[in-house]
């Protein structure tokens, strides 16, 4: 589908919100409370802020929610009743105002929720998601889209995608059917635009940092490497990093019961966690963190390369900024790719 | 700074120490822990307002505690959390070598753990100012409006278990939310299975948090569970009289009994 530009004026999105609002969707968007920036759902488009960077954690949740109850669980004396979730029940969500490498992130996601198996309930999730993407006017030290494939304006992966131009208007790129669908319907919102205007007044530089190609070459050969064990020397195998991660996908799953009554539950887990890999034996193929972190950096920078042909980051550096001990890992992939050359 | 540098090079040089714990400076203006092995490396450790990372988590982390005897760069919290964890046969005595740094930023050297007892038992040892005020804040609520405050700060919480990670003394082998047979605490990241998972955590810290802010300086949604801990550490010193991180000896309120112990919060 060849992109569309349309203008679309602060009060035209604020009608769009209520709108679709009304059309029974829910609308995400970054909300500002306790002084950090997160997706929460909204009414008015008042509730959304503009004042920031990246929310603290990925969009993620919308498709993989930290808790997915997988099917219900009903024991008699007799028989144990199982009724699978109802995909009916999934609500369609409009995700507002999540960056191009939020809305890239989906894309790795899918890779692994449809790759072996076809996880049916994040298959559903994700179809009932539009992305209503908003370019990035600023970055910061932690940001490399660039160096990623990606960039602070990048299309892929949003079905609308919103620049704010200087006028405080917004030029909004039709990307998809999906998006396209929302436009047609409210065409009256959706302004003709010059088709020459230059998104890229209105959007950040962010500097590339690495040439991707090479890094991705270099990590294969990093099994070995002694770097490993010193870059996670100071690790201390906490889960921040995966949590807030838009790319990372690993879970538990647990039964929970209430005496009869009972779920089976997907929680979000960590690789980077010792118990992650513990086996019942006692055995643990992954006994010390540095073959953890080398397991978190390999797994989407080869493995995921290799098996579902996508780079498992897209260079928001959530990891980076929530790590407390200053794991770096655009820091870290480059150091590993120096030192195989060496 | 010069002098912390030169006595790690000592250290390091005469093979009192296998490695020193410090602060160097790490990417876009942060600091991190770094871990020097080599007397020239003494040269990378920094000392400023922004070291502020609770270092004797690492020495009981597997791949340090192997190089040999360590070394930490120990502002007030790491010097409390050594004898805390020394009190909790987690670590010996001839394990360590504390370097302490004082409020003024100066080298203070022990040659055991029981001067380290006497410098810390003359140290200021309350909440900081900032953390005060908010603590006051909980304190002057109602019961109903500070479940609600915790309720809510309760329900951003994501489960990723960094503040345990990042707390020295949560060194079981197997957290007890990791039990699921039976499952005591709930997996799941919801408002009242986080609310089990925090009481449960500050319960086990009754009188061992040092209040070094670890859990809420690691918390990527930022809510101030190092309150909640520091709550039972303050009422434990009310009612027996024993402070979490002063002596290498004392005994664990929770784990020992004494006949004149007070019993008058059975009610």
């Amino acid at each position: 589908m060849n992109i569309e530009k349309k203008l679309i004026k602060p009060a035209s999105l604020e009608k769009l919100v209520i709108l679709l609002k009304e059309e029974g969707k829910q609308i995400f968007a970054p909300v500002k409370k306790d002084n950090l920036v997160n997706f929460a759902e909204i009414s008015t488009l008042q509730e959304m802020t503009e004042d920031y960077i990246l929310t603290v954690q990925s969009a993620k949740s919308v498709a993989f929610p930290k808790v997915e109850n997988l099917f219900d669980i009903k024991t008699t004396k007799e028989s144990i009743t199982l009724t699978d979730k109802n995909l009916n029940e999934i609500p369609e969500i409009v995700l507002l105002g999540a960056r191009p490498c939020d809305a890239a992130g989906f894309d790795s996601l899918n890779a692994i929720f449809t790759w072996d198996y076809i996880d049916s309930i994040f298959v559903e999730r994700l179809k009932k998601v539009t992305i209503i993407g908003m370019s990035c006017n600023k970055y910061d030290a932690k940001c490399f889209c660039t160096s990623m494939n990606g960039n602070p304006g990048d299309t892929k992966g949003s079905d609308i995608l919103l620049t704010k131009t200087n006028d405080g208007n917004y030029l909004a790129e039709i990307i998809t059917e999906k998006g396209k669908g929302i436009a047609d319907k409210h065409s009256s919102l959706f302004e003709s635009i010059s088709d020459t205007i230059d998104k890229n007044k209105f959007i950040a530089e962010v500097p590339v940092k690495f040439d991707l190609k090479q890094i991705l070459e270099n990590i294969n050969k990093s099994f070995e490497s002694d770097l490993w064990v010193e870059q996670s020397l100071r690790c201390i195998s906490c889960g921040s990093c995966a949590y807030v991660c838009p790319t990372c996908a690993c879970f538990d799953i647990q039964d929970i019961y209430n005496g009869h009554e009972g779920h089976r539950k997907r929680s979000w887990d960590s690789c980077g966690f010792g118990l992650f890999t513990l086996h019942t034996s006692g055995h643990n193929p992954r006994e010390v963190q540095s073959q953890r972190w080398r397991q978190r950096v390999m797994h989407k920078f080869a493995y995921m390369p290799d098996r579902q042909q996508v780079v498992g980051c897209v260079g928001c550096g959530r990891c980076s900024r929530a790590c407390p001990v200053d794991m770096n890992l655009k820091e870290h992939l480059i150091n590993l790719a120096e030192e195989v050359v060496k | 700074m010069d002098s912390i540098r030169k006595k790690v090079t000592e250290l390091l040089e005469s093979g009192a120490v296998k490695v020193v714990i410090g602060y160097g400076e790490g990417s876009d203006n942060n600091v991190k822990a770094i871990f020097v092995r080599k007397p020239q490396d003494a040269s990378k450790l920094i000392y400023d307002e922004r070291c502020v990372q609770n270092l004797a988590f690492y020495l009981m982390k597997h791949e340090v505690k192997h190089m040999g005897k360590r070394g930490v760069i120990a502002p007030l919290s790491v010097m409390r959390t050594v004898l805390q964890v020394a009190s909790e046969c987690q670590l010996k005595e001839d394990e360590v070598v504390v370097l302490g740094i004082t409020s003024e930023k100066e080298l203070v050297e022990f040659s055991n753990l029981k001067e380290l007892e006497t410098y810390i038992s003359k140290s200021d040892l309350s909440l900081p100012a900032k953390e005060k005020e908010i603590m006051d804040k909980i304190e002057a609520m109602s019961p109903a409006e500070r479940w609600q405050y915790w309720t809510n700060q309760l329900s951003k919480c994501i489960k990723c278990y960094a503040c345990r990670a990042a707390c020295p003394m949560c060194y079981c082998i197997r957290c007890q939310v990791e039990c699921n047979q039976p499952q005591w605490i709930t997996a799941e990241a919801t408002p009242m299975g986080n609310v089990e998972w925090h009481l449960m955590r500050a319960m086990h810290l009754a009188g061992r948090c040092v209040n070094c802010g670890e859990c809420a300086r690691s918390c990527p949604m930022e809510i101030p569970i190092n309150l909640l801990t520091y709550k039972t550490v303050s009422m434990v010193k009310g009612n027996f009289e024993v402070y979490a991180g002063a002596s290498s000896t004392m005994e664990s309120v929770l784990s020992s009994y004494k006949s004149d112990d007070k019993e008058n919060f059975i009610r």
